[in-house]
């Protein structure tokens, strides 16, 4: 049976001009960028081209571009980076109650260490209010960081209004964009970003390699020490076959920006109309309009999340949920707790994300399948049942 | 995949699934925290659970274990099948993810909840036809 990968936003396929631009710097030019030989020359020279791919796709210049193991390390080092070297400054943080753990963990890591940490709320449909933001600045205020877009439901935040407000009152504007690479146009400097974190295989590059932007002139403390590679900000050999594969991928994935956008939208819209339409029971979860290009995320009256997944993934489906079972080993989803559905109802989300690779043919065997998965599914769970009879008493 | 061969066969072909209409004892059992519900419905003669069938709306783990849990109890006296525990579930199924086995929980205890349905379903019959229990 062939097998139908609908889960982009937890990784994606390496694109083959990817691996075939990496594949050098395994058995060729596997020299350390710092010696002096020509190996080491290879190897130095294609971290400068990397970096200068990287700092093109999001308008930056290549010196503040610091590559690292991937979003979570990016995100951690600016956060924790611009906290401990700005204690001097103040000790208070902005954030919201629905970013990836990458950044939420590090902040709740920071109230140990004696940082305060604000998290907003968001909307019903996933969108952080920039006044929100305004009104939470204070005195102590040092940075604030908002995702570009949320990897669950896909919102797309106003990260630019966020930026403007965070400069307007001095404050360092950080923002989670791994899920934002190859489906927004972004750029740094009219996008008002201070610190940006991004992460290869988010956008067909290879897993474990990302990058963070810094802007210009930002003081940052270092999470590890060493032999003060990426200008002492991230010491340790560079991983360089893994730096081509993400220079090589953001430089796709911005010259392909709009076809890829436009393909995406377009298998993206008929998976939300058509579920909506051909499934009873179901409704979307964030947005309708500002949300990613490759993300829908639905919830399911009366069926569980795993049930379903494992359902689609034997008909041949590679989906997600932020569901949690009664066993309670997992919580359930904090963002859809974040947007108010109850955990009764997170019980049912489906998160279907997509790429480039993904096609509208797949969309239509999707929606066949999902119609047959779900009845299948209530036909089990006598819900449906008691509530057709609490519905007709 | 977390879950082996067996949970997913009986999570995919899931045994005695449904409403019984005519069902001599019908129980429930919820987890209030996350809607967890399972309902088992009996079918008894002379103390033999002659037929049971269950519904259930719950994760994989909860689904595939209700199903072999109505095989299991299937031709039994009430007596023996009340015996059957989670984990006599899990082993049946050869095996549960540690954290999933928690999820067999409910479908012993819906068995239990119709087990005493019937019982009082009986007693409520035996008194409308003026038989009074020992007992009393
Ligand atoms: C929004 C967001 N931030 C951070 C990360 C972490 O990225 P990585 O897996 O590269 O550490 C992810 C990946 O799941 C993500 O979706
Ligand atoms: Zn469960």
């Amino acid at each position: 049976m062939e097998h139908i990968y609908f889960d982009n936003s937890a990784t994606t396929r390496v694109d083959p001009r990817v691996a075939e631009a990496m594949m050098p710097y395994f058995d060729k030019w596997y020299g350390n960028a710092s010696s002096l030989h020509s190996f080491g020359r290879e190897a130095s020279e294609a971290l400068d081209e990397a970096r200068e791919r990287t700092a093109n796709a999001i308008g930056s210049k290549s010196q503040e571009i610091v590559f690292t193991s991937g979003g979570t390390e990016s995100d951690n080092l600016a956060i924790q980076g611009v906290a401990f070297a700005n204690r001097d400054a103040g000790d208070h943080i902005i954030t919201s109650a629905f970013e990836h753990h990458a950044v939420l963990n590090t902040c709740r890591f920071l109230e140990t260490q004696g940082f305060r940490v604000t998290y907003l709320p968001v909307t019903s449909v996933g969108m952080v209010d920039p006044e929100l933001v305004k009104e939470a600045i204070t005195k102590r205020t040092i940075l604030v960081s908002i995702m570009t877009a949320n990897n669950e439901i896909g919102t797309v935040q106003n990260v630019r209004e966020i930026g403007g407000i965070s400069h307007d009152n001095g404050l360092l504007f950080h923002t989670d964009a791994v899920q934002g690479i190859g489906k927004l146009p972004l750029e740094v400097n009219k996008d008002n970003i201070d610190l940006l974190a991004l992460s290869a295989h988010k956008f067909h590059g290879p897993k474990g390699v990302g990058a963070l932007f810094v802007r210009k002139g930002t003081n940052l403390r270092p999470l590890v020490y060493g032999g003060g590679q990426e200008r002492g900000l991230r010491s340790s050999t560079e991983n360089i076959p893994g730096i081509v594969g993400l220079g090589k991928a953001i430089e796709l994935s911005k010259l392909e920006l709009e076809e890829n956008v436009a393909r995406m939208t377009s298998v993206r819209d008929r998976i939300i109309d058509g579920t909506l339409v051909g499934v009873t029971g179901c409704r979307l979860n964030g947005h309708r309009v500002r949300r990613l290009c490759n993300n829908a995320n639905f919830r399911f009256d009366y069926i569980d999340g795993e049930a379903l997944v494992l359902n689609l993934d034997v008909k041949g489906f590679a989906t997600s949920t932020g569901s949690a079972c009664s066993a309670r080993s997992t919580e359930a989803s904090h963002v859809l707790k974040a947007i108010g559905i109850e955990s009764e109802h997170a019980r049912g989300s489906l998160r279907i994300t997509l790429s480039k690779m993904n096609s509208m043919a797949e969309a239509e065997a999707y929606l066949e399948t999902i119609k047959e998965v779900v009845t299948r599914l209530r036909s089990i769970s006598p819900v449906a049942m008691l509530s057709k009879q609490e519905g007709g008493a | 995949m977390p879950y082996n061969r067996k949970v997913m066969e009986h999570f995919t072909q899931p045994r005695n699934v449904g409403e019984m209409k005519d069902a001599d004892g019908v129980g429930k059992a919820s987890n209030n925290v996350d809607g967890d519900l399972v309902v088992i419905y009996l079918k008894v003669k002379d103390e033999i659970i002659q037929g049971v069938s269950f519904q259930t709306f719950g994760c994989a783990a909860a689904i595939a274990s209700s199903s072999m849990f109505t095989e299991m109890v299937k031709g039994k006296s009430i007596e023996a099948a009340q015996r059957i525990d989670k984990q006599m579930v899990a082993e049946a199924l050869e095996g549960m993810p540690a954290n999933k086995v928690e999820c067999s929980i409910l479908a012993p205890e819906a068995f239990r909840q119709a087990v005493e349905d019937y019982r009082q379903r009986k007693e409520s019959s035996l008194r409308k036809n003026g038989v009074y229990l020992a007992k009393e």
